[in-house]
């Protein structure tokens, strides 16, 4: 169980993280996408302690599945909105926990389904073990080590709280 | 050979005759009732203890193919058919394929009967060459090659000159006329009753009133020709109502109802189900009843099959591009038993809408050829289990057509023997 | 088992889309819902999702089709969905055996999904109960019967455009009688629950027993359309004008035409749809498919996102019980 408190603070380090990234960089109006639903949540904190000139995007990757024919259609997917253009733009694609790194698949070829963005940085607020693809993030708030057969979830949107639940 | 058919429930409605007694059979003729008639002594006897006895049922209008569609059934098949199903007398009525306006037509359909030997098949005489609805069709030949009866089938004679024509000159030949009354422009293109079945599922219906139109055309023609007229399978109260008035002010016409319009309505169709395509089509709850009530009545007097065996392929279409029709000679005994069942009439009475009544409007019942059991008529006989319950399933259906939508009902009551002539033509008793 | 409808599986999901009757309330605003979030995928560069990739699907059609055909071929490939196109030659009837044959032939093939249109009613209910478990059917126009998704994507724009459906009164104009687009339409704003269901024309172009299916008959234009909030016009096809059903295609526009003067016996805010393709000057003019109150090129496009909603909930379904996968 984490705090709330932590949370925040959790977050504060992100965006200073991410500030000396896109500075070190020399990235000038990068947009940030959070992804549907705790990566939007933690996108949009990031996103004002950032200040950032382009509104936030958001992504629902259901679409993108690759375990569509096994779950089937969600009818509550709520549409992804992009606010700019991602050609030539640098991306902060945000989301909660970064787990098999299926996610992050699929929402990177959704993205590229909209244009070809210059770059992508990967930032999340908790990452365990259990990659499936080769993808890691670049800012991490937390990394979480956990048995087989635990999960962390994230709660919100307000206030913001992860839980570690054991799994079926 | 010599018979007694043992122990059974006799039901004579000819006769008045419903009492345990015993029927004995000698040279394919009736020779008493009750008890041993002098100097008969019985070769075999048949133990028909718990059945019923009755005349061989008589079914007004069964299709049987042949010629001309012998891929989908034959006489031979449909005949072993309606054997098993207690019926030893068909009626098989013209159609444009085989319509039966020649004396050789009417040959070659008894003479394969005959050959076959399960039933006898009554072909219907044309009523106009080839049923066009133009040229009278040489009624009188037809007669004397043995048809007791015209028809048009199911080809609408359009012109009422025609038809009033038609009228007097059968009427002249002292034949009897059976009528499809069905408009044709009312009914171009439908396949089903106009109502709140076909409004849903988007089906070109067909009107009550094509049927009314043309009841009430015919009517006022029988009145003016004296015809001896028959209404078959009648699908609408109206029309019911309409026949019994005519009937009380004294014109010489009858009517029938195919057993299926007795079970089925238009919401039957469900979400187009094309075994219950038939024609007519089947038509309202009101209309079911009206139906019902027309036969406890008397206005209706017999229930006929309306048998028409169709290949696989006739239903596996769209429902207006399926074939309309039913194989019906397997139900016709337990579904006109269960109206006896369900109190609507009394099992006498039942019996009598399968044999009496039809063989009264073929002619037969006077010249002992059917329809009953008196002494010196032709030993046709049904005998019958009432009790046993079964299901009617394809794959056991005797009739070459499959096509039913009784498939999967519980019927009751199952034939044991059935003799035509004297002869058993089926039998699962000894 | 529980008994479930044709086009609903043992789970209660749709697995053919045959006909909006029988469809629940809620299952057709989660149609809705879903068809609102492809609705962008059209905006992007790349107007494609990977849902159905993998899948293949079948329009076949049995009578000629334009427009209908091509969204949902463009649906299908939004979808990533593989798309074969079988046109059957229209003269001659296929049925029967031969129909079967055909379709056990293309299930061999491994197709997923049956896109039907045919000319008499009942044909995709037919193929839909031939099909091997895991094939999908959507009807695509079914004789008078049915043009379920016609009806969605009409729903769809209303909603878009209207918010509600329960302070609605709709009317629908023209030739009820042979429409497949007006049964599905009844089924939907019934089922939906608009405030008044209104037909409007002759009566030999309104089936008897109409009402049974919840609507307001009126013979008269002027009638029809006051206080409407939402007019659906109906195309008149040219054969009305033999077999005695209309004298004429003048007189029809003089008495049941929508002109700029008729549709302002509406409501000022009314909106004009049409299921295409239109005849101008015949049951609509001109200045009123065009005018700023008619939707008819939004339904267009909103029928894509629509079919798109359709044929991903058909197929992304987890094999019920009894279904191969």
């Amino acid at each position: 169980m984490t705090e709330q408190d932590d949370i925040e603070q959790l977050i504060r380090q992100m965006a200073d993280d991410l500030r000396a990234r896109l500075e070190a960089a020399r990235v000038r109006d990068a947009l940030m996408v959070g992804i549907h639903t705790g990566g939007l949540w933690v996108a949009e904190r990031l996103h004002a302690l950032l200040g950032l000139e382009q509104p936030l995007g958001e992504l629902d990757i259901s679409f993108y599945r690759d375990d569509f024919s096994r779950i089937g259609m969600n009818p509550q997917v709520r549409p992804s909105r992009l606010p700019v253009s991602v050609d030539e733009r640098h991306i902060v694609l945000v989301d909660d926990i970064l787990h098999t790194g299926r996610t992050i698949r699929a929402a990177m070829n959704e993205l590229f389904d909209y244009g070809r963005p210059a770059a992508i940085t990967l930032a999340v607020l908790g990452e365990r073990s259990g990659r499936e693809l080769p993808i890691q993030a670049d800012v991490v708030g937390r990394h979480f080590d956990l048995g087989e057969h635990e999960h962390v979830k994230l709660s919100g949107p307000e206030p913001l709280r992860l839980s570690i639940l054991e799994a079926p | 050979m010599n018979i007694t058919i043992q122990h059974g429930r006799l039901i004579d409605p000819a006769n008045g005759i419903d009492s345990h007694t015993d029927l004995h059979i000698a040279d394919g003729v009736i020779a008493g009732v009750g008890k041993v008639p002098d100097g008969f002594s019985a070769d075999s006897h048949i133990n028909a203890e718990g059945q019923v006895v009755c005349p061989g049922l008589i079914d007004l209008r069964a299709r049987l193919r042949e010629p001309g569609g012998e891929s989908r059934a034959t006489i031979a098949t449909e005949t072993a058919a309606a054997a098993s199903a207690g019926i030893t007398t068909l009626v098989c009525p013209p159609d444009p394929s085989q319509p039966i306006d020649t004396p050789a037509l009417v040959d070659l359909i008894r003479h394969r009967a005959k050959q076959s030997g399960h039933a006898r098949v009554l072909p219907l005489g044309a009523l106009t060459q080839g049923l066009a609805g133009q040229q009278l069709a040489e009624m009188a030949t037809l007669k004397q090659a043995g048809c007791v009866v015209v028809s048009n089938g199911l080809q609408a004679v359009e012109s009422t000159q025609v038809m009033r024509r038609a009228m007097e000159y059968a009427s002249s030949q002292g034949l009897t006329i059976f009528l499809h009354a069905e408009d044709p422009w009312l009914a171009a293109g439908g396949c089903a009753h106009e109502g709140v079945v076909s409004v849903r599922l988007g089906l070109v219906g067909i009107p009550e009133a094509a049927e009314t139109i043309a009841v009430a055309r015919e009517l006022q023609l029988i009145e003016q020709t004296g015809v001896r007229a028959h209404f078959c399978h009648l699908s609408s109260a109206r029309a019911v109502r309409m026949i019994a008035r005519a009937q009380y002010d004294g014109l010489p016409v009858s009517a029938d109802v195919a057993v299926h319009q007795l079970y089925l309505t238009d919401m039957d169709i469900g979400y187009f189900d094309t075994q219950c395509h038939v024609r007519p089509p089947l038509r309202s709850q009101r209309d079911r009843e009206g139906l019902r009530e027309g036969l406890k009545q008397g206005t209706v007097a017999a229930v006929c099959s309306d048998h028409q065996p169709l290949g696989p392929d006739a239903k596996l279409a769209p429902f207006p591009a399926s074939e309309p029709g039913i194989s019906g000679l397997e139900t016709l005994l337990p579904l006109t038993l269960r109206l006896a069942d369900e109190g609507l009439l009394s099992l006498p009475e039942a019996i009598a809408s399968i044999t009496q009544r039809p063989a009264g409007i073929l002619g037969l019942l006077d010249h002992g050829e059917g329809g009953t059991l008196a002494t010196g008529a032709r030993a046709d006989v049904c005998v019958f289990d009432p009790e046993p319950y079964w299901e009617l399933r394809a794959d056991e259906l005797q009739s070459a057509g499959h096509n039913s939508p009784f498939l999967g009902w519980e019927l009751k009551g199952r034939v044991s023997c059935t003799l035509l002539a004297g002869e058993l033509t089926y039998h699962t008793c000894d | 088992m529980r008994r479930h409808s044709l086009q609903h599986d043992s789970e209660g999901r749709l697995h053919h889309l045959l006909t909006i009757e029988g469809l629940k309330r809620q299952q057709i605003i989660d149609i809705l819902d879903t068809a609102e979030s492809f609705v962008s995928v059209g905006d992007r560069q790349v107007r494609k999702v990977p849902l159905l990739r993998g899948k293949t699907v079948v329009n076949l059609f049995f009578e000629a089709s334009t427009r209908t055909l091509t969204t949902f071929e463009l649906a299908a490939k939004r979808l990533s969905a593989d798309v074969l196109k079988i046109n059957i030659n229209t003269s001659a009837t296929v049925k029967g055996e031969s129909l079967l044959d055909m379709l056990h032939n293309l299930e061999a093939m491994q197709c997923d999904m049956f896109v039907v249109r045919h000319a008499d009613s009942g044909a995709a209910h037919l193929i839909a109960r031939h099909v091997a478990p895991h094939v999908s059917v959507i009807n695509a126009g079914d004789g008078s019967h049915a043009h379920p998704t016609q009806a969605l994507l009409d729903m769809f724009t209303i909603r878009r455009r209207k918010g509600e459906f329960a302070p609605l009164t709709v009317a629908i104009v023209g030739d009820i009688k042979h429409s497949r687009v007006a049964r599905s339409l009844i089924h939907a704003l019934t089922t939906l629950g608009v405030s008044e269901l209104r037909v409007v024309a002759p009566k030999t172009l309104i089936p008897a027993a109409v009402e049974s299916l919840g609507v307001h008959v009126f013979h008269d234009l002027d009638e029809g359309l006051r206080g409407a909030d939402v007019v659906i016009m109906l195309r008149l096809q040219k054969e009305r004008m033999q077999g005695a059903m209309l004298p004429s295609e003048a007189e029809y526009f003089a008495t049941y035409g929508l002109t700029e003067e008729k549709l302002a016996l509406a409501k000022p805010d009314a909106i004009v749809m049409h299921p295409g393709p239109i005849n101008r000057g015949v049951e609509i003019a001109s200045s009123v498919a065009d005018g700023p109150q008619s939707v008819i090129l939004e339904q267009v496009s909103n029928g894509i996102a629509v079919r798109m909603a359709v044929m991903s909930m058909a197929l992304g379904r987890a094999p019920a019980e009894g279904e191969g996968a």
